[in-house]
């Protein structure tokens, strides 16, 4: 037992001087779980001689609190969701990336070069991008399923067998696409329906899940599951009989995107690392890996032929428009948590 | 005369209440062990049978970051719950053998606060409070974190004991010159011993298994096991956390194996 | 019965009296500057502003209390009324951490008591096959429970195989189904603790109860029970505490349709909501309550000890 913890003490010693050595070429990165691949990062501190130190979050919300109680200034980059970078900003979390800074940066989409949440990428470069719906087991329903009415007005063989991400962003921008009102709406009869229609539908849901999202759809627990595209995608291949969604009401976009983070510790490291990312080659090895698409030209070539035509990427001609997730004021916030809590309570 | 006695000790239906105990333990852990040896991607399709998330385990591209993680838990574990055991036995030899004082309801509120205290809200305090003493996150700061909430856990059980032991004994050795120490050291804590085993173990397992507390307090690029693992849900649940769970289970039923027969060669000396 | 209850109750003496201060001081110590130097700052943040998306304006403000107690219509603008919403959400939390511990005591007591009248070199044996589980990370068991549980599981198959049910019982996305994930999480600290009370206690009593004729039950009740009472308190306290907080449970089992405590309070900070005050207030109530369900059982504890003594 001595011995045991004499060397358990030397170990931790040993780590916490390897933490405390902020040798040259250094970059800490503070990114989602499970959506870099480590063979990646490998590639880069081969190139560049940049070792990479990650910290993982699971949620966009997670990473501002962290970010919030103290983190500015011990990370160089991260890769928050659209609205989130539109936060960020907001909060004066994000550093300016000077023109000509990144030598790179012409391989960004035309599409994607100016997004709303960050005008002219001032502060990002795109990461990965997507669709949120909703999937259905074809075995159990095989009626119209284009239709935001599956999740909120479901027909009576799907009542009850319904998952909801436990996600409030998502599930008010989808439900105010089906209600046909504004995101962020301040108009008190629409917020009243909006709150009468969701507790409405909530007697019909029998879960709300994020982590298992795609394991309910594939066991069978759950017949129509609101997901993303590329858990859809995973989903499909264990469970040949669930089908991605693209409403005719439309549905909900998003777009992670690498961020330059204020007071960055290794500035220049993050510079190289996000015009590494801006190489088609890698940032389709990253596509391959978490199964969505990315926001430069010049990769088709790399991407796995069956990502590009796996059919949650192709919405289909009857699809209304991907919309992303709209950033509310504090009075309209406000409004919005108080019905998701009476939908929660 | 020793059957009577046995009759006395024993109550019908205890023994298959335990039964079904180890049953409602185990069957999950069934689940756990079949499906490690899936064959498929999938958590919930049976393919058949197959060794490939162990060959992923030792060998796929995760490896070394398991491996440091696993490291990490155990350390940690081993030093919070024996840091913490040996706190909280101190503590409650304090407030179970020191006679009554004024500040003895304050004191065992203060023990048992971080049970308390919803992890969450420890986690964003614990964090705003590392930052704002300016003290950089890390290993430590996991391991001083496990500490404090750890005690709770092993002074409950420690102190049920005490409260259990005449101090009849302890007052014996005085009574034949044995030194207060001597009497602390021979007397009282070799009978307390199933206590601060209890105490240990449960120290030991909540330390093994917290996540909410360690992922807001562990500095960037240090992993515990449940952070490691928590990164699969993103992407769904993947059968190598299967492989590794089997292989933890293995370990610690391999452990207590060998400490069965050290104990029992000892026993027998 | 009185030498039961003084062998075993909650009898404090005093022989190490001088070295009190040193024995509680690496407590004191620990526990002040990592638990209660952050509780204390939880608790000086539920009286700030709230700045909008998480953290605190240094503002003096009642708010965060206004909110728990008090309902002002959905645009915030109505005349208050009582707010239900966040009592009721304590209420269920209270009722699924009970029906939990009284699940856990109900297995968990006679099987603590199987486990301490083993032999002596069985009994260690005993404790780490009740331990060895947990070894598996939470989720992982939780999730390999929902498995179990579910209508096309193992558990409804076998049922329908053995004839004792014609269809599956639904039990995943109930609240039982949260209930016995929570006596899952936490059932080694119950076990535990009355495991060590029981191990210690003298069975000669049950001898002299059954010599006095007593039935069996009479004597566990009179005279087991009380010697191990402070076992028993410990591993419900151990039970019920976590469980009113944890939130793994109640989301993968149950569905999380409907609020926990913990995780309304981990929405206020790592949710949408971002209301630090907010979920700093509703910590301090959850704290307080806590603390007033202990401090009512210990006075009623200390005042059955007098009675009895």
């Amino acid at each position: 037992m001595k011995n045991m913890m004499k060397s358990g003490v030397a170990a931790l010693a040993l780590t916490i001087g390897a933490n405390a050595a902020t040798a040259e070429g250094e970059l800490v990165l503070y990114h989602w779980f499970e959506y870099m691949p480590q063979e990646l990062l490998d590639k880069f501190k081969a190139e560049t001689g940049i070792t990479v130190t990650m910290d993982t979050y699971d949620s966009n919300e997670a990473m501002l609190a962290s970010l919030k109680a103290g983190g500015i200034g011990t990370y160089d980059v991260s890769v928050p969701g659209d609205y989130m970078v539109a936060i960020m900003a907001g909060e004066g979390m994000l550093d300016t990336i000077a023109e000509g800074e990144l030598k790179n940066k012409g391989n960004i989409s035309p599409d994607w070069s100016d997004p709303s949440f960050d005008p002219g990428r001032a502060s990002s470069i795109p990461y990965q991008w997507g669709s949120t719906s909703f999937a259905v087991n074809r075995d159990a329903y095989d009626g119209d399923i284009q239709t935001t009415d599956i999740l909120f007005n479901p027909p009576a063989e799907l009542q009850g067998r319904i998952n909801v991400l436990d996600s409030q962003g998502e599930v008010m921008a989808l439900a105010a696409i089906h209600m046909g009102i504004p995101q962020c709406s301040t108009d008190r009869e629409q917020l009243k329906a909006l709150n009468a229609m969701l507790q409405e539908a909530k007697q019909h849901w029998a879960s709300f899940n994020s982590d298992t999202a795609k394991e309910v759809l594939v066991s069978g627990d759950a017949d129509v599951g609101m997901i993303y595209d590329g858990f859809a995608a995973k989903a499909r291949q264990e469970k040949a009989s669930v089908e991605y969604a693209f409403p005719t009401q439309g549905y909900v976009a998003w777009m992670d995107s690498v961020v330059l983070l204020k007071d960055a510790p290794n500035r220049d490291s993050a510079l190289k690392f996000m015009d590494f990312l801006l190489e088609p080659e890698n940032i389709a090895a990253v596509s391959n890996f978490a199964r969505y698409n990315n926001g430069l030209t010049g990769t088709s070539e790399f991407l796995d032929p069956d990502l590009l035509a796996q059919p949650e990427n192709n919405p289909p001609e009857t699809a209304g428009p991907g919309v992303f997730i709209e950033v509310c004021d504090e009075q309209t916030q406000a409004v919005y948590d108080k019905i998701w809590t009476e939908l929660k309570k | 005369m020793a059957s009577k006695q046995f009759d006395i000790k024993s109550y019908t239906g205890f023994k298959g209440i335990t039964l079904l105990c180890l049953i409602i333990l185990y069957a999950p852990l069934v689940v756990v062990t079949i499906y490690s040896f899936n064959a498929s991607q999938s958590l919930t399709n049976w393919e058949g049978l197959s060794l490939r998330w162990y060959v992923d385990v030792f060998s796929g591209p995760e490896s070394a970051k398991f491996k440091t993680a696993a490291w990490n838990s155990f350390v940690i574990a081993i030093i919070a719950a024996t840091t913490a055991t040996a706190i909280a036995t101190l503590a409650a030899t304090g407030m179970v053998r020191g006679g009554r004082f004024r500040l003895r309801p304050v004191s065992f509120g203060l023990i048992s606060l971080p049970l308390m205290v919803p992890e969450i809200v420890l986690a964003v305090a614990t964090l705003i409070f590392f930052n704002s003493i300016g003290f950089q996150r890390g290993l430590l700061t996991i391991l001083l974190a496990h500490i404090a909430f750890c005690i709770p856990f092993a002074y409950l059980p420690i102190s049920a004991r005490m409260q259990g032991i005449e101090d009849s004994y302890e007052q014996a050795a005085l009574d034949l010159y044995a030194t207060k120490r001597q009497a602390f050291t021979k007397i009282l804590m070799p009978l307390m011993m199933p206590g601060i085993i209890s105490g240990f173990l449960l120290a030991f397992i909540v330390s093994l298994d917290d996540f909410i507390i360690t992922n807001f307090v562990k500095g960037a690029g240090v992993e515990t096991l449940p952070t490691a693992i928590f990164g699969s849900v993103k992407q769904g649940i993947k059968p190598n956390i299967m492989a590794i769970s089997t292989l933890l289970l293995s370990l610690s039923i391999v452990m207590v194996t060998i400490s069965y027969f050290v104990s029992k060669s000892d026993n027998t000396k | 019965m009185a030498a039961g209850a003084t062998s075993g109750g909650s009898a404090t003496t005093d022989t190490y009296k001088e070295a009190r201060t040193w024995l509680l001081l690496p407590s004191w110590v620990t526990l002040s500057i990592l638990v209660l130097a952050p509780v204390i700052m939880m608790l000086i943040y539920s009286f700030l502003t709230k700045e909008f998306r998480g953290g605190v304006i240094w503002e003096f403000s009642l708010s965060a209390y206004d909110q728990f107690f008090f309902d002002r219509g959905l645009f915030g603008d109505e005349p208050p009324k009582l707010e239900w919403t966040y009592i009721s959400i304590f209420w269920r939390s209270i009722w699924q951490a009970g029906v939990a511990t009284l699940l856990s005591l109900a297995i968990g007591f006679p099987t603590a008591y199987f486990i301490a009248t083993r032999s002596e070199e069985m009994r260690p044996v005993w404790v780490f096959l009740i331990t060895i589980p947990y070894w598996v990370n939470l989720l992982i068991r939780t999730v390999s429970m929902k498995f179990l549980l579910r209508d096309q599981g193992p558990l409804n198959d076998f049922l329908i195989n053995i004839g004792l049910i014609d269809s599956p019982l639904h039990i995943v996305n109930t609240n039982f189904a949260v209930q016995l994930g929570l006596f899952y999480s936490y059932l080694p600290f119950m076990v535990l603790p009355i495991y060590a009370a029981v191990e210690r206690y003298n069975f000669s009593l049950s001898e002299a109860a059954a010599d006095l004729y007593a039935s069996k039950l009479t004597t566990l009740r009179r005279v087991v029970l009380p010697a191990i009472k402070p076992g028993v308190i410990a591993g419900c306290i151990l039970v019920f505490v976590p469980s009113m907080g944890s939130f793994l449970a109640p989301d993968l089992l149950g569905g999380a349709k409907n609020f926990m405590i913990g995780s309304l309070i981990e929405e206020q900070f790592k949710g949408n909501a971002g209301n630090w005050p907010f979920g700093a207030a509703a910590s301090m109530i959850l704290l307080s309550m806590v603390l007033i369900i202990l401090m009512f059982s210990a006075r009623q504890q200390a005042k059955a000890d007098k009675a009895e003594g």
